[in-house]
Order: structure tokens, then sequence, then C-alpha cells
């Protein structure tokens, strides 16, 4: 089976954020930056996928150059070949920009599934997926914990809220969108990181405008949260005061 | 106008669709709401309650079982014939799985996860969190109307939601679906540990952290969740030990909630937390560094060790 995995390049976790002078963006050039979590979960569950039913998985991204890393990263644990779809403006583009773009790319290959992470680090839509599916024209589920491939049937399992799942079926060719955490991650091994600078990364600009549904007029950081009243005194001063409080101010417990 | 989309699974109202209605209200002007199923009346009575224009009803058997495909149709057929200049949906997974299908049907794009919502001039922005969480964006749509916006869960109070005077107009339409254009076939929800807990629904909500060291003096905690009558939560590294099963987990990789008291025992506070449970209505922390960013988020705070403070919280609460 034929299997492409969508992946973004976003700032690392512990990346402190610095906006651009403008204040609608951040600095690009302080950012150091790796592949989003969800999209790793997702390049892992293809693998498994293709170690149990054969095939090839092609890892996608659309970005500026820089994410030729995150592509090599994705060959050296074992992706047969990459495509990028390059545009500097994708660094800070919108879903719709972004889905557009990885949609056209994929239109002609012959894929029989689509996996991406659920969300993105940096914009946090959780849309892209849906988004490329339905410009595909093909069915899809979200926050899959779960793939079974069945000849031409694919069922899911979906995490629902509050500890709630469900399986659902649907045909191929489809687009799902991964969980972070549902499997555990592979490293690259030496083999794979050399046998990855033989792979095929092949570049394409994008095939339309990229066009923009919105715009962010500013960045900035959240304010720092609410005076917090400090209780002091002994440990059964302290508690007593707080259920006082909490009975009485905050009128939260009776 | 502004449409809500309200959430049902089985004819039971989701109660985030009460806080996309309160931001509705607070946006201003003529506010409708939506809700898809099949047998949803009692819902739409339900909702009928709020200060809204009317109520739009859809009832097909094809809804009876949400599908991304199904839910799709129906909204977009509805948005082909009543013509809001705002969508809001409760940024529930649902709304997740469908929202941004709806929005790239009518070729646009899905503003979700906020959290406010301004003026600027004539402009309406919205507010989301973006990078985790560390920056917030003042987003602005381009383009036509409708503007499809999802709401997180906990940044509008359901409590704050006007009530009518008297029970607003429900009416039906009926949506054209092709059920054999149904791609996905659900099968019934279930639930995987035996005891899974809705932590969304609850009022009251004891978290522990790293600070709690081990799984045994998991224990404390429980007897303050008892004595205050709430459930017991945790941030991800107690979960990802198996100390607490994963759906007690809140955070971003876990459930967001917003109950009326939420009590963080040793929890530092990292970003992943703090966005699952930051719009509790008042918020309790007890840790032992002062400098602990769960601090920026408490009302009430003690800075103490946590194995003294518990038993004598608990001890207070009971006399």
């Amino acid at each position: 089976m034929h299997i492409a995995v969508c992946v973004k390049q976003v700032p690392t976790r512990d990346w402190q954020p610095r906006l651009n002078d403008s204040g609608t963006w951040i600095r690009d050039e302080d950012a150091s930056f790796e592949m989003n979590e969800p999209d790793a979960y997702a390049l892992e569950a293809a693998l498994r996928l293709k170690e149990q039913h054969g095939g090839d998985v092609t890892v996608c991204s659309a970005g500026p150059a820089r994410v030729t890393q995150v592509l090599r990263e994705a060959l050296a644990r074992g992706a047969d070949r990459a495509l990028h779809v390059q545009d500097d403006r994708f660094a800070s583009a919108d879903v719709y920009g972004i889905a557009d773009a990885l949609a056209a790319a994929i239109r002609d290959e012959p894929f029989d599934l689509v996996l991406t992470g659920l969300q993105s680090d940096d914009l946090g839509a959780a849309a892209t997926g849906v988004v490329i599916a339905e410009r595909l024209n093909r069915p899809h589920a979200t926050i899959v914990m779960d793939v079974q491939v069945d000849g031409g049937t694919l069922r899911v399992k979906r995490e629902l809220e509050s500890g709630w799942f469900q399986w659902v079926s649907m045909p191929l060719p489809a687009v799902v969108t991964i969980q972070s955490g549902i499997n555990q991650l592979r490293y690259a091994t030496l083999k794979g990181i050399m046998a990855a600078k033989k792979k095929e990364i092949r570049t394409v600009t994008p095939a339309a405008a990229i066009d923009a549904r919105q715009q962010i007029a500013r960045l900035y950081a959240p304010e720092k949260g609410k005076k917090t009243h400090l209780i002091s005194g002994s440990p059964a001063e302290a508690a007593k005061e707080l259920v006082r409080r909490l009975r009485e101010e905050a009128r939260v417990i009776a | 106008m502004i449409l809500v989309v309200a959430e049902q699974r089985g004819g039971t109202l989701n109660r985030a669709s009460w806080e996309a209605l309160a931001c509705a209200q607070q946006m201003g002007g003529e506010v409708s709401v939506l809700v898809v199923g099949a047998g949803v009346d009692a819902v739409a009575r339900e909702l009928s309650a709020a200060d809204v224009r009317d109520v739009v009803v859809v009832n097909h058997t094809a809804l009876a079982d949400y599908t991304a495909d199904g839910y799709t149709a129906a909204v977009t057929d509805v948005l082909s014939r009543i013509t809001p200049d705002v969508v809001l949906f409760p940024h529930t997974y649902q709304a997740r799985d469908f929202a941004p299908k709806v929005a790239a049907r009518l070729n646009r794009v899905a503003i979700t996860d906020v959290v406010a919502v301004k003026r600027d001039g004539d402009r309406v922005v919205f507010v989301r969190p973006v990078f985790q969480g560390k920056l917030l964006a003042d987003v602005v749509s381009e383009g036509d109307a409708p503007c499809i916006v999802t709401v997180q869960a906990g940044a509008f109070q359901a409590a704050a939601v006007r009530r009518g005077a008297s029970a607003a107009p429900i009416r039906q339409l009926d949506v054209q679906i092709d059920e054999a254009a149904i791609r996905q076939k659900p099968e019934p929800p279930f639930q995987e540990s035996r005891q899974a807990v809705d932590l969304t629904q609850a009022e009251r909500i004891v978290s522990v952290g790293r600070g709690i060291k081990e799984q045994a003096n998991i224990a404390i905690a429980q007897q303050l969740a008892d004595a205050m009558h709430a459930e017991l939560a945790a941030s991800r590294p107690i979960c990802d030990a198996g100390w607490l099963p994963m759906d007690r987990q809140v955070g971003s990789s876990g459930q967001t909630v917003a109950p009326k008291l939420y009590v963080a025992l040793g929890i530092s506070g990292a970003i992943q937390h703090l966005v699952g449970m930051k719009g509790s209505q008042t918020i309790v922390a007890i840790n032992n560094d002062r400098d602990a960013p769960i601090f920026e988020v408490a009302d009430y705070g003690i800075v103490e060790d946590l194995f003294e403070m518990v038993p004598a919280l608990t001890a207070a609460l009971k006399s």
C-alpha cells in the first residue's frame, strides 16, 4: 500500500518565543526547529503499516528550505522518499495555504492512505488533515489511536472525549489524523541515516498562489494570569483559611 | 447574524454548546442556534430557553450517529439557506472532525480554538492560542462570510448565557442527505477503562502532579477529593507512569476542563497542563516552589509541602 505522511517542522518545545518587528510572527532565525510531535506518531504509524502490509511511505512537507531537515529525519527512520513543497511563505501560512499546497502535490499520486498528526505545535489549528481530505474528496477520521487495514477498507479507533472511543470504517483511499502517544517512536539508526542520504527528496514549487483566508493582526504573550492570593501560616491555619475563602469568597464548596 | 452549532450525542446536549452560545451573545447582534441529529427536538427545547432569535432543528435518520460526511452535508445545506456572518462551534473532538470540512467546502478556513472575541473598528478579531499557548494571536478572517469559528472549552462561561423572557421559536428545517454518500461507518462508542470518568462535567477537581512523588501517595489526594466531593485528576507524567488511568489526565493531550474549583497539588504548571485547566473558575495551587508557573493562574496559593498541607486541608474540610 502507498502511504503519504504529511509532517510539519515547528519550533522546539523549549524555544522561548521572540517576535518579529511588526509583532505579527515569530523571529524565525532565533528558533530551532523539529518535527511536529503528532506528525512523528503519524510517521511511525505509517512505517508500521508498511511493515505489516508492504508498500511504501512518502513523507511530505510544505515549508521553506529548512524543512529538508525533518524530511531527512523521516527518511532516516524508514520513509522511502520525500516530497517537499517549497516556499518561504509556508513558514507562516494558514491551514488553507498549507492544506491546499499539500493536497495539490499529492493529488496525482496513487496514495491509498494519507496520515498526519492531529494538530501542529505552532498554529495548532487541528484542521490540516481534514481540509486535505475535503480537497482530495476522500473520507477521513481525526484523533485516531489505532489504524487497521483490511483490503480496501480502513478501520480506525477514534478517541472521543471523556474516555470514550469509537471504531469507524471507511473505504480507502482515506485521510487520517493521528493522536500523539499511540505508538512507541523509533529512532533513526546509523544505517538508516546513511541510507537516507541516497533517498530522493523531490522539491516542487506550489502549484497555485498561496491563498490566505486568515491573517494574524498581532502576536503577543498572554497576560500573566490573575492575582494570586497567597495564604500563609501553619498547615492547619492555612487549611482553615483556605476552606473559609473557598466557602465564603469563591463559593465553590459547600 | 451569528449561528451557533450546538452539539448533542444520543439526544444529550454537550455542555460546551452553552459556552459557544455565551460567546455568541457576548459578540452582540442576532443569534440563532442550530442542532443537527435524529430525534433531537428535546435538545432544541432545552436550547430555546436561551435569549436567541430562534432554534433551527434538523432531524434526519442519516444523522442519528455522527459521521463527518453526514454532518458536513447537513450543516453546509443549512448554511446555503440561512446566511450567518459567523458560525460558532464548540471546539470539541466532534467539531474538530467536521467544522474544518464545512469551512473547506465553502472555500473558507476555520478559525479554531478561539478563547476571546474583540472588535477593532468594524472588524471582528478572534483571539486564539498559538505555539502551545506560549503566545496569543489576534486573528482576522479574510474573505467572505460566513466566518467559521470553534470556541475553546472553558473560555466562556455556560452560566453567562442570557435566558429569554419566553422560549425562542423552534424551526424545523429539512435537509437533503444522500445516505449512500456517507463513507464513514461508525460503530457504537465504548469506554476502555472500567471507571472512565468525564472530567469535563466535574464541578470540582483535585489534580496531582510530579510533586506527589510516588503512586502510594495518591491516596492522600484521593482523601482530599472525597472530602471536597471532587473528581481526582492528574498531569501527564502521572498518567504516563500508570499511577492513574489516562482518562484522568488534564492538559493538551488529555481533557480540557473548566470546573468551579480546580485544586492543583504538586503541579508545576507546564503550558501543556495549563491549557487544559486555566479556564477553571477558581484555581488553588499547593506547591513548595514559589516560582512554579502554576501560581500564575492560581486564585489561591499555598507555598508548602503538600504532604503536610493536604491532610490538614482534608481535616479542615471535615471539621
